[in-house]
């Protein structure tokens, strides 16, 4: 891994995405710097869990070219594809956990499936990991038995088991008491920091966003309306950046999915009913 | 007109996707069968849930088919006056038809709508691709063990159905109706062939396996990731593999039997 080059480690260009007749990404150019967090905000259903499936090579983009490392991920062949994944960690926003194993060996899972470690230097890996998120003490339930806070800081022990190069974040606050949210968010910070990790958080708890990213983008409407420091877009005047950290209904951006005019909508009901 | 004319051509491509699907699903999970081999405690494990958990319905069956093929076959070879040959009946359509085509239904049944909801709740949950972005193979993983012990589970339980079933047929023939037991078990060792009876009857339930747990393990991972999409996928399962089982059946018997 080329940790010190200046390069980004994930460079996206010209991205397009569409879902059926739908386009969720009408252009994106994006890049995400090494070693640092960056954030990638929007309202519900503009694409940022799409925008993570693409960069994990989950998904392929109609067009433009998604970079991870160097590599061109939807070029890459199964196996090539297989092991950038290694050096990925992915949250995911449901969490994910494999329902037939508890807690500890969920969190092994990775090692055991890509490693040959001999069991006891295995266990305290594990007992690591869990001890960080802090559910040391729950190695032995099983996922049913988590509430869903819990089950993702899980995923998240899970995620950081092979020592990844990078870190998606699909939502990592949602669903997590205050407390564990400071410790999550000083979590995901240390990790990046100690562990020389790239991190992409996608979020909209803007507080708890904007305290830990070094940069953020803002999507909408399948492109970005809006990027920078946190301090750059808090001071910005672009109508998006502010509605956004702010929590305005009005504002450009859209609180409802697109569809026909309302009131024609009603009046087509009624309509329909008298004839 | 024209939209019926749509409709069908979209439900015809519809169902040739399904099938191409279908089989490029197959040729992975050939493809992942090494790597079972190598992970033999994945395997066993799915021996467990796939074949023992199979096999108390199995037996039950298989003794109560075994007892109506008895009786039936009773009232009709006393008329002849052939009583004696019960035990060959009893054997010969357990072995060439019952044991596999009924063990094949119940598999279907049993073993594979699980596998179907098994699969399928995996991929609601995002269980399925949260292993791809493990860099873990689902297909190696998950669908490879359970489709090998598909493969192995059901030509062992159809030889115990026909076991049991032969026992039944015994119990009924000879314990209540009357057959000479000697009769019963030499008539049975002198028609019953190892080649044309058994092999056959073995090559059937082994297709019957493949079949049921391919058809089982396609639909679980082509579901729609939703409740009603499981449960959809379950029915699927099934029906399809049921009426695969039986169209199988009628081919494989003409193709074994056939010119005899
Ligand atoms: N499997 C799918 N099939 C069709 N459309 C989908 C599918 N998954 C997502 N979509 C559509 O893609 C859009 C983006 O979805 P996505 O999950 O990426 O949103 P998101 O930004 O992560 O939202 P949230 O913040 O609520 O998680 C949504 O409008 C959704 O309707
Ligand atoms: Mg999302």
């Amino acid at each position: 891994m080329s940790q010190h080059d200046a390069s980004p480690l994930v460079e996206i260009r010209g991205l397009r995405f569409a879902r059926g007749n739908r386009l969720i990404f009408d252009g994106i150019d994006l890049d995400i710097p090494r070693g640092k967090i960056t954030a990638i905000m929007g309202p519900s259903g503009t694409g940022k869990t799409t925008l993570l499936k693409l960069i994990g090579g989950q998904l392929r983009p109609l067009e433009g070219t998604i970079r991870v490392d160097g590599e061109e991920v939807p070029r890459l062949s199964r196996v090539q594809l297989y092991e950038l994944r290694k050096r990925m960690g992915f949250l995911f926003q449901s969490g994910a956990l494999l329902t037939d194993l508890d807690v500890y060996e969920n969190v092994a899972f990775p090692l055991r499936e890509h490693t040959n470690l001999p069991e006891p230097m295995l266990r305290d890996l594990v007992l690591m990991k869990l001890q960080a998120v802090g559910l040391r003490g729950a190695r032995h339930l099983m996922p049913s038995e988590l509430s869903g806070g819990m089950a993702r800081r899980v995923a998240l022990a899970r995620a950081i088991a092979l020592d990844p190069m990078m870190m998606m974040y699909d939502e990592p606050f949602t669903g997590q008491d205050p407390i564990s949210m400071g410790v999550l968010v000083k979590l995901i910070r240390t990790l990046n920091d100690a562990l020389g990790l790239s991190s992409i958080v996608v979020s909209h708890d803007v507080g708890e966003t904007v305290a830990i990213s070094d940069y953020i983008y803002l999507l909408s409407g399948g492109k970005v309306v809006g990027q920078g420091t946190p301090d750059e877009l808090g001071r910005s005047d672009s109508a998006w950046a502010q509605q956004f950290l702010r929590g305005l209904p009005d504002g450009p951006v859209p609180f409802h999915y697109s569809a026909d005019d309302y009131a024609e909508d009603l009046l087509l009901g009624t309509e329909a009913g008298r004839g | 007109m024209l939209n019926a004319l749509q409709q069908l051509g979209r439900t015809a491509l519809g169902f040739f996707e399904r099938l191409g699907r279908g089989h490029i699903l197959f040729y992975y999970l050939l493809l992942g069968i090494p790597s079972v081999l190598v992970r033999p405690r994945l395997l066993l494990q799915q021996l467990f849930s796939v074949g023992v958990l199979s096999l108390l319905i199995i037996l039950v069956s298989g003794f109560f088919v075994g007892m109506v093929l008895g009786l039936q076959g009773y009232n009709t070879l006393v008329d002849f006056g052939a009583e004696e040959s019960l035990g060959t009946v009893v054997a010969l359509t357990l072995v060439r038809e019952l044991g596999p085509v009924v063990t094949a239904l119940l598999f279907a049944g049993r073993a594979g709508s699980a596998l179907t909801a098994e699969i399928g709740l995996m991929k609601a949950t995002e269980q399925l691709s949260g292993m791809e972005m493990m860099a873990v193979d689902p297909i190696k993983r998950v669908m490879a063990p359970r489709f090998l012990a598909g493969f192995i589970s059901m030509p062992l339980l159809a030889a115990i159905f026909s076991a049991v079933g032969v026992i039944g047929g015994y119990f009924v023939g000879v314990g209540l109706l009357g057959v000479d037991e000697g009769a019963y078990w030499s008539q049975m060792q002198a028609k019953v062939d190892l080649h044309d009876d058994i092999y056959n009857g073995v090559i059937k339930s082994l297709v019957f396996g493949v079949v049921v747990t391919w058809i089982a393990i396609f639909e679980g991972n082509d579901a729609v990731p939703t409740s009603e999409g499981v449960s959809r996928a379950t029915t699927r399962t099934v029906v399809h593999s049921s009426l695969a089982v039986l169209g199988l059946d009628f081919i494989l018997t003409a193709l074994m039997f056939g010119d005899n």
